[in-house]
């Protein structure tokens, strides 16, 4: 893990979430989807803590990594308003990672196929996640991703460039009208017992997507989002109870595969 | 050179006044990509009681205008845990490693650091008598002369090495219950814990905490903590050891300004994970600029006139 300055070089902007492209000097280590980064706020009482964000995409060639950021409140909205040029403080990376294929074993229950399941700014991701399986495994995942109306669907050329991506709307305003889990894709993958769920969204759309999957007898795994206030599994602030009794979202997390979790 | 070296008392001798604070830096095993731990007086770990405690349910976080309410309620697998799987991974860390002892009954907190006094590599407990986020016990004896005094003089009686005693905040005079914890016994006394406090959703008409109030830390508590740690040093002869918002080396210097030997970084490790690794050379800057060949002699060095 390293703590680091990192200088913002790039920021697009849409109406409630933006994309931070930030480079610092020192050499990235290495990232694994589904890690986290903390972001330190500054210049205000009410932006106190750091804010855990997810990876959305590492450049390291650059010494790059990317940030989907939505405006919910005080912190986000200030680091979705950032002038080009300003120094973000950033402690990464944080956490586990979703399961990615093990290139060394041979056994029968790897995953051959991952379907992403994104909902909101919990696309976010899965981006990374998509870039490591195409270009790291040769794999590559179908995305499926849902939001309230097209405003919430950014990124998506980005995502076609890993996987297939199929979107819903709840207002229909762009791919199918409704929920992920009523999207016709889903029907023709429950047979695919080689297939790896993923998802991060908001919870009610990832208890969904897990009863969906828990039925279809499909391996899934979850990332949640418990407040948090050190990230690196020195509080127990944030912890989900699991059948293992209380874990850290932070450490032992944020990933989850469902039959860890009480829902 | 600046001589930080800070005697505690009763064997405990730190190479710099800077500890962390119970519950904030795990068991220092998170830190250690960010802190060299030699650079630290000493580590206070996770509060351990004597038997395996859950926690309180989540929600047990809520932030609040430059510092945090928490309710973990001492989540920690049990001393016997500790002394199995933990111990042996942070005895020999290049630093003191102090344990926090926690419980709910007197017996408990007596079976516990009775345990801990074993361990060869621990030379203190900080005895904490003023969690507010434990039901029974816990701030109960903290709040009162009485109470402090029972569980002092118990746990006295099986603890032969340094014993450091943690007061809440949460009191009438808590340079009354210094004086107690000083009378039955203690080697030196810590303070502050969090403050009780609560936080609402008014959206949602509900608290924040699923334990609905919770303690009260970070920048926020510092105006009084450093009060507190002023009178108490008054109050009593041995050492005082500050905390409560500590977030840079000029607020460590403050605190011991006002009579603290040592101090304490709490939340503050949340924000910046390195600070506590900063904090002792800030220290001997400090003293460097202002004429101190020791930090020693900050300790009440505050000019008042
Ligand atoms: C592991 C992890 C990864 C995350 N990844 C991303 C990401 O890639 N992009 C992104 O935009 N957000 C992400 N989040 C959520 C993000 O951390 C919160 O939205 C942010 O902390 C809110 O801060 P704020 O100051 O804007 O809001 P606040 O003013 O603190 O709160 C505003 C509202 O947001 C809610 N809120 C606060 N914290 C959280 C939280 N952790 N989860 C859900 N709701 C919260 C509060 O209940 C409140 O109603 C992630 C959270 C976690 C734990
Ligand atoms: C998340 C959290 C957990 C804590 N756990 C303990 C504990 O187990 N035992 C204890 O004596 N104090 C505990 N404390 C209190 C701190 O050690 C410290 O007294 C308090 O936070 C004030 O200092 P600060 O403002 O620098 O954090 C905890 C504080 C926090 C924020
Ligand atoms: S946020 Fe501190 S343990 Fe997870």
């Amino acid at each position: 893990m390293i703590i680091s300055d990192f200088t913002l070089v790039e920021i697009q902007k849409w109406t409630k979430v933006s994309l931070l492209k930030l480079q610092c000097e020192e050499r990235l280590p290495n990232i694994l989807p589904g890690q986290f980064v903390q972001v330190r706020i500054d210049q205000s009482p009410s932006t106190y803590l750091r804010r855990p964000i997810s990876v959305h995409n590492v450049i390291p060639e650059n010494n790059e990594i990317w940030l989907l950021v939505q405006k919910v409140g005080k912190g986000t909205e200030t680091l979705c308003e950032l002038p080009v040029g300003s120094i973000v403080n950033i402690v990464l990376p944080l956490g586990n990672s979703f399961t990615l294929p093990c290139l060394r074993c041979s056994c029968q229950a790897q995953p051959t196929d991952y379907l992403l399941v994104g909902g909101g700014v919990g696309i976010a991701p899965l981006l990374y996640f998509g870039k490591v399986l195409q270009t790291q495994y040769n794999i590559r995942p179908t995305f499926l991703l849902g939001g309230r109306s097209q405003s919430d669907l950014v990124q998506i050329d980005s995502f076609q460039m890993y996987g297939d991506v199929y979107t819903t709307t709840e207002d229909g305003s762009a791919g199918e009208k409704g929920f992920v889990t009523n999207h016709s894709v889903l029907e023709q993958m429950t047979a695919n017992k080689g297939l790896q769920v993923c998802c991060c969204g908001p919870k009610p759309m990832m208890m969904a997507v897990a009863k969906w999957a828990y039925a279809a007898h499909l391996n899934c795994e979850v990332s949640l989002e418990n407040m948090m206030a050190c990230g690196l599994g020195a509080c127990l602030c944030c912890v989900e109870k699991t059948t293992e009794g209380h874990l850290c979202v932070c450490k032992d997390g944020p990933v989850f595969n469902i039959n860890q979790l009480l829902w | 050179m600046v001589d930080l070296t800070t005697d505690l008392g009763k064997g405990l001798i730190l190479r710099n006044p800077v500890l962390t604070a119970s519950g904030t830096f795990g068991y220092g095993e998170e830190y250690a990509d960010f802190v060299d731990f030699n650079k630290l007086g000493g580590i206070i770990v996770k509060g351990t009681t004597l038997n395996p405690r859950e926690g309180n349910p989540y929600p047990r976080m809520a932030e609040t205008p430059s510092g945090m309410l928490n309710a973990v309620g001492l989540q920690n697998k049990g001393v016997h845990y500790f002394v199995e799987h933990i111990y042996p991974r942070i005895a020999n860390l290049d630093t003191n490693v102090l344990v926090n002892v926690s419980g709910s009954t007197i017996e408990d907190y007596v079976a516990c650091a009775e345990i801990v006094n074993s361990l060869e590599c621990i030379p203190a407990i900080e005895l904490n008598v003023s969690c507010p986020n434990v039901k029974q016990g816990g701030m109960a004896f903290g709040v009162n002369t009485e109470g402090i005094s029972k569980v002092v003089e118990a746990v006295r009686k099986v603890y032969h090495k340094h014993l450091m005693v943690k007061l809440s905040p949460n009191v009438t005079s808590i340079v009354d219950i210094a004086k107690a914890a000083e009378a039955s016994g203690a080697d030196s006394v810590s303070l502050i814990n969090t403050l009780l406090g609560m936080a609402i959703d008014a959206a949602k008409r509900r608290p924040k905490l699923s334990t609905i109030t919770g303690g009260l830390s970070g920048a926020c508590v510092k105006p009084i903590a450093l009060r507190m740690v002023w009178q108490v040093s008054k109050g009593v002869k041995i050492p005082v050891v500050g905390l409560g918002g500590i977030s840079s080396a000029t607020d460590a210097v403050e605190f011991m300004l006002a009579g603290a030997s040592a101090i304490e970084i709490g939340t503050a490790n949340f924000i910046d994970p390195s600070l506590s690794g900063k904090v002792g050379e800030g220290i001997a800057d400090y003293c460097e600029k202002y004429g101190f060949t020791a930090s020693s002699q900050l300790t009440g060095a505050l000019l008042t006139d």
